[in-house]
């Protein structure tokens, strides 16, 4: 059975769930063979092996960290050249899409972002998209050179599979260009213990309505007795009151977890974009002609200010 | 010396227009209202920032599209670029992304230049990897999803907001760099700018211009197949109740029937 690559994201050795996900897509179009690079890499090895990695190559070196994108894309083509696979898998993050694409130019291949599925087909992997902020579903796939291919979080199981894993070592040679754009400094995000936005099964979010920064408390209350990831929309993080970083729509975070549940939300297009494909939608807003309500599989027209702390009172007393 | 910018901008259907596909699943673009991409205006944004840091500056707006992407080399003008560049040519008809950053980085060589900006991504394609593989096929260093920038002494600086951390980055021209939405609003036309822009200069260059082979562009040249393209079918209607004083207990009891607690 042909090989299939897959690079693995990971946080000093804690392989993140997506990239687990996409294990399950990949057993379904050949054998995973693993690329995880970095610090930590090779304590990657055992939870990649028991989600279907036959081989896991390792690299690690300062380059990875000093220098933005170009020595993993070095690393990824170096893996490329010694196992010729079937395919190339990576996940959907900004910087899985940006080594993907550049390996897809050097290798002369297609390049398809932010699959929501992924399946066998005659000619090669099939690819499923959401497209037009979800209207539309397409079905495609790279017609020239091998396949590469991003895959969204929350786009399959994450399935034990128990496979060899053996531990290589990848040799790198990193090109002329792996040192053009450095890091200068790094800070990193400091951890709210809830879920990551983008992976997490529920999402809360909270919009224009939540009218101020010391409300989202508010927010934050509800999506903790849910176990729930925090979200905004843009006019909520463009009035200050919630940080970029957890932005749902068009330009910012794409989500599709299970539960969606929209506060004082009106439902923008830019919005919608950013949170159509979750499973089951719930929406509170005072405004009983807010767009978002087309959408919701259950909606609650009031003011959020006595829904929310009612719901929430409510969730924390039937989890006792 | 001049510092040479480029801006790549896409004129994309209007995302709150009802977009779709054409017969041959290319983006259907004569029901559909077109115009620049609200991401690119950032894009622009930040060059005319730029050049006016600089002692020197030119900015050279760059679009691949129809007769109609006009429409965004004049919007990029009135704002304040110096001249446009339009690649035109009926062969490009359902161009992939491989095909139209072939496109763009033989127009930009061909303009010269000294820093390209991008939007983030566009708002139809959203795939948000052009910058890279321009970067790639340019062979000069990225500073990607940058939400502040600036350049000084043929260097160019700028944060970039990641999952996980924010990264301070820094690249020597010639770079290829992109902004997101959070690099700061872009500016309105004034009328004194739009009716300079029907002065300014548009370039028009085909492929014979750029030395590419229709064969290396255009739906069959393309280096992705789309097989199929079908409508989401309409979300059936859900309950909507009016908060009377129970509506959170409501709600909480839809949630535990869906087994969310």
């Amino acid at each position: 059975m042909a090989e299939v690559l897959v690079y693995v994201d990971h946080v000093d050795g804690a392989v993140r769930k997506p990239t687990l996900e996409l294990l399950t897509l990949a057993r379904r179009v050949g054998e995973p063979v693993a690329v995880a690079l970095g610090p930590g890499a090779e304590a990657t090895a055992a939870t990649l092996a028991e989600h279907g990695a036959t081989r896991v190559l390792t690299a690690d070196a300062a380059e990875f960290a000093d220098y933005l994108v170009v020595p993993k894309v070095d690393a990824l083509q170096a893996a490329y050249e010694s196992v010729s696979p079937a395919a190339v898998l990576v996940p959907s993050s900004a910087e899985g899409k940006e080594i993907a694409a550049r390996l897809a130019v050097r290798i002369g291949s297609g390049i398809i972002t932010d699959a929501i599925d992924i399946e066998a087909g005659d000619e090669g992997p099939v690819a499923t998209q959401s497209v037009f902020a979800a209207a539309f579903t397409t079905k495609s796939r790279v017609s020239k050179g091998t396949p590469v291919i991003t895959v969204k979080p929350n786009s399959a199981p994450v399935e034990a599979a128990p496979a060899a894993g053996a531990v290589e070592a990848l040799a790198v040679s990193f090109s002329d260009k792996a040192t053009g754009t450095k890091v200068v400094s790094r800070t990193p995000r400091e951890s709210t213990g809830r879920p990551e936005l983008t992976e997490a099964a529920i999402v809360v979010s909270g919009g224009r309505g939540v009218n101020g920064a010391e409300n989202f408390a508010l927010i934050e209350g509800l999506a903790d007795s849910l176990g729930a990831a925090v979200g905004a929309s843009r006019a909520a993080v463009d009035a200050g009151w919630y940080p970029h970083t957890s932005q749902v729509g068009q330009t910012g975070k794409s989500v599709s977890p299970q539960l969606y549940v929209a506060t004082g939300i009106s439902g923008a297009i830019q919005h919608r974009a950013g949170m159509q494909t979750s499973k089951t939608i719930v929406a509170i807003n005072k405004d009983p002609e807010a767009p978002i309500f087309d959408l919701v599989d259950y909606g609650v027209v009031g003011d959020l200010f006595e829904v929310v702390p009612q719901l929430t009172d409510e969730i924390k007393s039937r989890k006792g | 010396m001049s510092l040479r910018i480029v801006v790549c901008v896409k004129y994309v259907p209007d995302a709150t227009g009802d977009r779709h596909f054409a017969d041959d699943l290319t983006v259907d673009r004569d029901d559909v209202d077109g115009l620049l991409s609200e991401l690119d205006e950032y894009a622009v944004e930040q060059a005319l920032q730029i050049a006016d840091e600089a002692d020197d500056a030119e900015i050279t707006v760059l679009t691949v599209g129809p007769e109609d992407a006009k429409d965004a080399l004049r919007k990029a003008l009135s704002m304040g670029a110096d001249k446009a560049v339009h690649v035109e040519d009926d062969d490009l008809h359902g161009t992939d992304v491989m095909g139209t950053s072939l496109v763009l980085a033989k127009a930009i060589e061909k303009t010269g230049y000294d820093l390209v900006i991008c939007g983030m991504a566009s708002t139809d394609g959203v795939m948000g990897v052009l910058p890279a593989i321009l970067a790639e096929r340019l062979g000069v260093p990225q500073v990607t999803l940058l939400s502040e920038v600036s350049v000084e002494d043929g260097v160019v600086k700028g944060r970039r907001d990641g999952d996980a951390a924010t990264e301070q980055l820094e690249a020597s021209l010639p770079a290829v760099v992109s902004v997101t939405d959070q690099s700061g609003e872009a500016r309105y036309p004034s009328f004194k700018g739009i009716m300079a822009a029907k002065k300014k200069p548009v370039e028009s260059l085909d492929l014979d211009d750029l030395d590419i082979d229709a064969d290396e562009v255009g739906l069959e040249g393309a280096w992705t197949k789309v097989d199929s393209a079908a409508e989401r079918p309409a979300r059936t209607a859900g309950t909507i109740v009016k908060d009377e004083g129970e509506g959170g207990k409501q709600l909480a009891q839809f949630l535990a029937s869906q087994k969310f607690i």
